[in-house]
């Protein structure tokens, strides 16, 4: 009996384990969703497609430069920032007309032009790159983790960790959250409402930056993987409460641990169902996740 | 003057030329006019999933179907029918069924008179039927899974052994080995991608291996691509089966191989039934070290015959690894060849009837002539396979051997 239980133990740590370094990218993701829709009161439905370019952008700096994707932090977060910028700027700023509604469907238009575009130019090939640490792994005790992976959970918790520090400390960080609170009043006290609001997108958009470095060496790119990532993002958002920062971090790892269990106990086919249980249970049960403010 | 009909002068000229040299010289050179006049070519489908989840497999395909085309057309194309040249036509299935059928449908408007490839099962499948709708004679170049002879298409044809041989051959080898060496395995885990193949072989696998003495403790399934092993690992490192039987496509099983060396899990045996990447040169070549000693059941040219080690030169001259996919297409693209041959039209219906009725022996694979019954080539087996020395080696059935199997493998 004793041990058949340290059989369960012995899959069980290396599993959570799993989960909470997977968890920390999806909450990066996440991250830049919460941000945009605390701010912007839209939901970006083009965040995956957005991320699909900064895997595309990660993977043909190495395949082609031969840029390392942990080098590649300095070219393709600013990149990613300034794409975001100049999408709220100049596309969904202008194309929105102050509608939400309109936003979303801006958005929504945005990730079916990006994702066909993708498909035309960069064919659905799944595209992996072969770094000499991929398959090294960290020896925890209780688990082998794999090196990319524990490097991503430490990165995407030290992001966080800078964002929030920003969020609180910086003017700019200090606008952003009166946007979010107070539109009218940020405006009456001389902020200027285009800027900011571009500025948020662009910083939520340059998360999805740096979780690609931090994901496409265990990761592909392929045209059709934001999708993947915007659902499970989604799910961290609602589950953490819309447009909160910590919830969004916690909700990932919760999100992460949970589809890695999934995985173990139902198999791959079917592990992910976790996700969507916990998404329809947290709609039915707490519809303002666990820190958000009410509607 | 247009240039077309400065054209058409130029060809009548050329033509009494032609007719005024005919008339003067011997009758051994009759035919020359014949080339000259160069036959309608015949146009036949190629389709591989060429992108997408398994583009490896696929991309390989159409290099060796494209091989067997340039070979047919430097050796005099279809000599009953003029030297008609092959035109092979195109086509992607983007690893996707429904694109695959959407291609077939394309092929059949663009007038070809037979399709060869699809590789998947899942793709075979939809595009033997598509093609059925046109009466397109369809050879299947890989796609193992028994339900694409059993829909009984009288259009389509498999050149190769289908799952249910696999299975079996594995099967038995593998109670051939374990007796062999003192019964060292008693339990198997079973690993395979969730689409037509790896389901069909698994439920297969799971049906036989009890009757070797061998209890299956689990299946177990995952999507394609599917991009992380860790928890299927672990499930195999907490319940310790003696052998690990892995049905997965390229990608996958490289992955697999690399994250059971990466957590350190060795069992008795890795022992692939049509593994995705256990007989591929690459593989070997990439992972050496988790490549070491798996086995294989699966698709292999007969080592004896000197035209597959001179296509196996060739190949790797272009800079490509030889792989099943390669040589498989290019058996196919033969054995149509033979078929027009031997039907001396285009005509759909011919080509189909000429395919049935096939007794083709110049192929390099360990089969035998073709004997075609409802589609499947009756005479086509499986061999068994071991990566030793940083190669692929053949191991059973013995008259093919070219080493002598490692089981279980070193701890």
């Amino acid at each position: 009996m004793t041990t058949i239980w340290m059989d369960q133990l012995s899959i069980l740590l290396p599993a959570i384990l799993n989960g909470v370094t997977t968890g920390a990218v999806y909450a990066l993701v996440a991250l830049g969703l919460t941000l945009i829709y605390g701010v912007l009161h839209i939901i970006n439905f083009a965040h995956g497609s957005l991320l699909m370019v900064a895997l595309y952008g990660v993977y043909f700096l190495y395949a082609l430069v031969g840029i390392d994707p942990y080098l590649a932090f300095p070219i393709v977060v600013p990149a990613m920032f300034a794409l975001g910028y100049g999408l709220q700027r100049y596309v969904i700023g202008r194309a929105g007309h102050g509608k939400d509604e309109n936003i979303m469907l801006v958005t929504l238009g945005l990730s079916i032009i990006i994702e066909n575009l993708a498909l035309f130019f960069w064919t659905s090939n799944t595209r992996t790159i072969n770094t000499s640490y991929g398959f090294s792994t960290v020896d925890f005790g209780v688990a082998f983790i794999a090196v990319p992976k524990v490097v991503a959970f430490v990165g995407a918790v030290v992001i966080a960790g800078l964002l929030w520090q920003f969020m609180q400390r910086t003017d700019l960080g200090k606008a952003i959250r009166a946007l979010a609170k107070e539109p009218r009043g940020a405006q009456l006290v001389g902020i200027s409402t285009a800027h900011v609001y571009a500025m948020s997108f662009g910083i939520g958009i340059a998360c999805l930056g740096a979780a690609a470095c931090l994901l496409l060496p265990t990761y592909y790119a392929s045209p059709h993987i934001g999708q993947a990532f915007v659902l499970i993002a989604f799910t961290i958002v609602v589950l953490g409460g819309m447009g909160s920062f910590v919830g969004a971090l916690l909700g990932g790892l919760i999100i992460g641990v949970t589809e890695s269990l999934g995985g173990l106990f139902l198999g791959e086919s079917l592990g992910k169902i976790g996700i969507f249980l916990i998404f329809i249970a947290v709609l039915l049960l707490r519809p303002t996740g666990l820190f958000g403010q009410r509607a | 003057m247009s240039d077309k009909t400065r054209n058409i002068i130029l060809d009548r000229r050329r033509f009494i030329a032609g007719s005024a040299a005919g008339g003067l010289v011997a009758t051994g050179i009759i035919g020359m006019p014949h080339i000259a006049r160069a036959a309608t070519p015949v146009k036949i489908g190629i389709i591989h999933p060429v992108t997408g989840g398994v583009s490896y497999s696929g991309t390989q395909g159409r290099a060796g179907a494209m091989m067997a085309v340039d070979d047919i057309n430097a050796a005099g194309g279809i000599k009953s029918l003029g030297g008609a040249k092959i035109e092979a036509l195109l086509a992607d299935a983007q690893s996707k069924a429904d694109v695959g059928a959407a291609e077939v449908e394309k092929l059949n408007e663009a007038g070809v008179s037979a399709v060869v490839g699809g590789y998947a099962s899942f793709i075979c499948m939809a595009t033997t039927q598509a093609a059925a709708k046109h009466g397109l004679p369809y050879i299947v170049d890989v796609g193992t899974d028994d339900r694409i002879i059993k829909a009984g298409l009288a259009n389509t044809f498999r050149f190769s052994p289908g799952y249910g041989v696999f299975v079996e051959t594995a099967v038995s080898a593998l109670g051939q080995l374990n007796n062999a060496a003192g019964k060292p395995a008693k339990t198997a885990m079973i690993v395979h991608e969730d689409s037509a193949f790896g389901t069909g072989t698994a439920g297969l696998l799971a049906k036989q291996l009890p009757g070797i003495g061998i209890e299956v403790m689990e299946i177990m399934k995952h999507p394609t691509p599917n991009l992380d092993f860790n928890n299927i690992v672990l499930r195999i490192k907490a319940q310790k089966p003696d052998v690990v039987i892995p049905a997965d496509y390229y990608n996958e099983y490289v992955l697999f191989a690399r994250t059971m060396q990466q957590q350190k899990v060795r069992p008795k045996a890795i022992y692939s039934v049509l593994g995705g990447a256990a007989s591929q040169y690459k593989f070997v070549k990439e992972f050496p070290e988790a490549a070491a000693y798996i086995m294989d059941c699966n698709h292999w040219y007969n080592p004896q015959k000197p035209a597959a080690l001179e296509l196996k030169k060739k190949t790797e001259a272009k800079g490509l690894f030889y792989t099943y996919e390669v040589f498989l297409n290019y058996e196919a693209v033969m054995l149509l060849a033979d078929a027009l041959e031997r039907a001396a039209s285009t005509d759909r219906a011919k080509i189909t009837a000429a395919l049935a009725s096939s007794t083709w022996s110049g192929h390099f694979m360990p089969y035998g002539p073709t004997k075609f019954e409802g589609g499947q080539n009756t005479g086509a087996r499986a061999v068994n396979l071991q990566v030793l020395d940083n190669d692929i080696k053949v191991i059973l059935p013995p008259e093919f051997a070219s080493a002598k199997p490692v089981f279980p493998m070193p701890a």
